[in-house]
């Protein structure tokens, strides 16, 4: 899966007039309330290769995937603990033969069961027995509006063709269907005719995701970071369309994500470490996020121990809840609630110290970091063909003996 | 009952919630939710209310009937009025449709 599938700053709960204020969410300080999001990375296995994947650089290291049944029980656990949205993602999730066995075992538990797909894999027939199985959303990612920039981004030249025709099939087929289009330098510049096909597809929404970087995006990070002048044209176009849309009364939402090397403060990622949101990756590995792989530390897997105990008692998962763990500026910052220090994984890909501020934060000692790194991208002349795509080749790179 | 503004709802609309949305209770949180791609509102006890009465069938005042056999002791004009503001803004967010 690409790196904003699931928006950070998007873990569950909207909340309006009619529904309890977001206090009723969040539990008392000190108290961990449950995963109410499960995302679960059934393989690392894909046939696209983008260059801004967020799964882990030696992926290639991960065998043994979860059982059929392994899985079941995962979702049993997970669904007693009170998650009720979950994710199948990978890698491609199609890939497994035994996809729909899970979501109907998932859509019997209650959960509502969203499919995040690269669409390689999809079939008019597929798209049926998934519906039979009681999914209730498809998520279908497309590179670009044209089919040349799309084979550059995924190392594909058919995938693009294949996207479309199936994003036609899953809303005949009545989904609801969200497009998420991953943002950076090299497309970013055609997000007119992007949102122009996503209309044309008849999305339902449509997630505008400029790349997060981290894993393989990371590794691409001077050759994907669009300028701040792109990002100023794409927000404009984005607010032009949405002003349209209105006037047209089509309701297809467009969600932008902005960069967050852009911002001068930090984005609450995740709505904290181990608050909302938990990922089984595909060897059972249970964690934070779906970046959270690559940091120094060692998740426990869903083969060692009961999932409760992972989330609840587990010392990866209580490391960085709460304030304790905050260092200064966080420590005495009044905004250390609002954006729980920024990322952890960001703070330690630019610092090397994942209890660091995330150098996001324009008050952090490092944010000169984040300052280089957009000078970096805007000397980076390098195109799509150049950067390292993200498969199994590129991997044993990465992989430790 | 009067007929509002922008959104032609009155008496006789029928509501129902939007394709592929899903009103669910939630045991562990003690409440319903409604569930949609991605997405989860955590709806009070009188909002999960109106939206558990909606079945496709009923129209505004079958809800407002509804909800007032169901709680006799609220004032049935504090009900009707809850239940036509809910409707209105659920419509507006985008949360349900109506023919």
């Amino acid at each position: 899966m690409n790196s904003c599938s699931m928006p950070t700053d998007k873990g569950g709960s909207t909340m309006t007039d009619h529904t309890d204020t977001a206090a009723a969410n969040q539990p008392l300080p000190g108290h961990t309330g449950a995963p109410l999001w499960l995302l679960a990375e059934l393989t690392y296995r894909c046939p696209l290769q983008c260059s801004y994947c967020s799964n882990p650089l030696d992926f290639a290291n991960v065998k043994e995937e979860l059982t059929t049944d392994e899985w079941v029980d995962v979702l049993t656990q997970a669904r007693a603990m009170g998650a009720v949205q979950m994710g199948f993602s990978g890698g491609e999730p199609l890939v497994r033969q035994d996809l729909e066995i899970l979501v109907a075992e998932a859509r019997r538990l209650g959960f509502y069961t969203n499919l995040i797909t690269s669409a390689q894999g999809l079939d008019e027939a597929r798209i049926l027995a998934l519906r039979e199985a009681g999914l209730d959303h498809i998520q279908i990612s497309l590179q670009a509006s044209d089919p040349d920039v799309a084979a550059a981004v995924a190392g594909s030249r058919k995938a693009h063709a294949k996207k479309l025709a199936m994003a036609r099939a899953v809303k005949a087929a009545g989904y609801p269907m969200v497009l998420n289009v991953v943002l950076h330098r090299h497309n970013i510049d055609r997000l007119d005719d992007i949102i122009a096909l996503c209309d044309e597809l008849g999305a339902d929404a449509v997630e505008l995701a400029n790349c997060q970087l981290y894993g393989w995006a990371h590794l691409n990070r001077a050759g994907l970071l669009p300028s701040k002048a792109q990002l100023e044209v794409a927000e404009a176009t984005t607010q032009r369309w949405r002003e349209t849309l209105a006037e047209r009364g089509r309701d297809m939402r467009l969600l932008f994500v902005v960069p967050d090397y852009y911002s001068d403060r930090p984005k609450a990622c995740m709505g904290g470490w181990g608050a909302i949101f938990m990922t089984v990756a595909p060897d059972g590995a249970v964690l934070p996020c779906h970046s959270a792989r690559m940091l120094p530390m060692r998740f426990p897997t869903v083969r060692e121990r009961p999932l409760k105990e992972i989330w609840y008692e587990s010392e990866p998962f209580n490391r960085y809840r709460g304030d304790g763990w905050m260092k200064e500026p966080c420590r005495s910052c009044d905004e250390r609630h609002r954006d729980v220090g920024g990322c952890r994984c960001q703070a330690y890909l630019l610092t090397g110290d994942p209890a660091a501020t995330d150098p996001v934060c324009d008050l952090s000692p490092d944010h000169h970091l984040i300052e280089a790194a957009r000078r970096e991208a805007a000397g980076d002349n390098r195109t799509l063909e150049e950067l390292t795509l993200r498969n199994v080749h590129e991997s044993r790179v990465f992989c430790r003996t | 009952m009067t007929i509002t503004a922008d959104t032609g709802m009155n008496g006789s609309t029928v509501y129902r919630l939007r394709p592929g949305w899903r009103l669910q209770w939630e045991e562990t949180q003690q409440r319903h939710v409604l569930l949609y791609p991605e997405g989860m509102v955590q709806l009070n006890d009188s909002a999960g209310a109106i939206l558990a009465t909606l079945d496709g069938q009923r129209d505004v005042d079958g809800v407002v009937a509804a909800l007032q056999a169901q709680f006799p002791d609220a004032p049935p004009t504090a009900i009707e009025q809850d239940v036509h503001e809910f409707l209105l803004d659920a419509d507006r967010q985008g949360w349900i449709h109506h023919d």
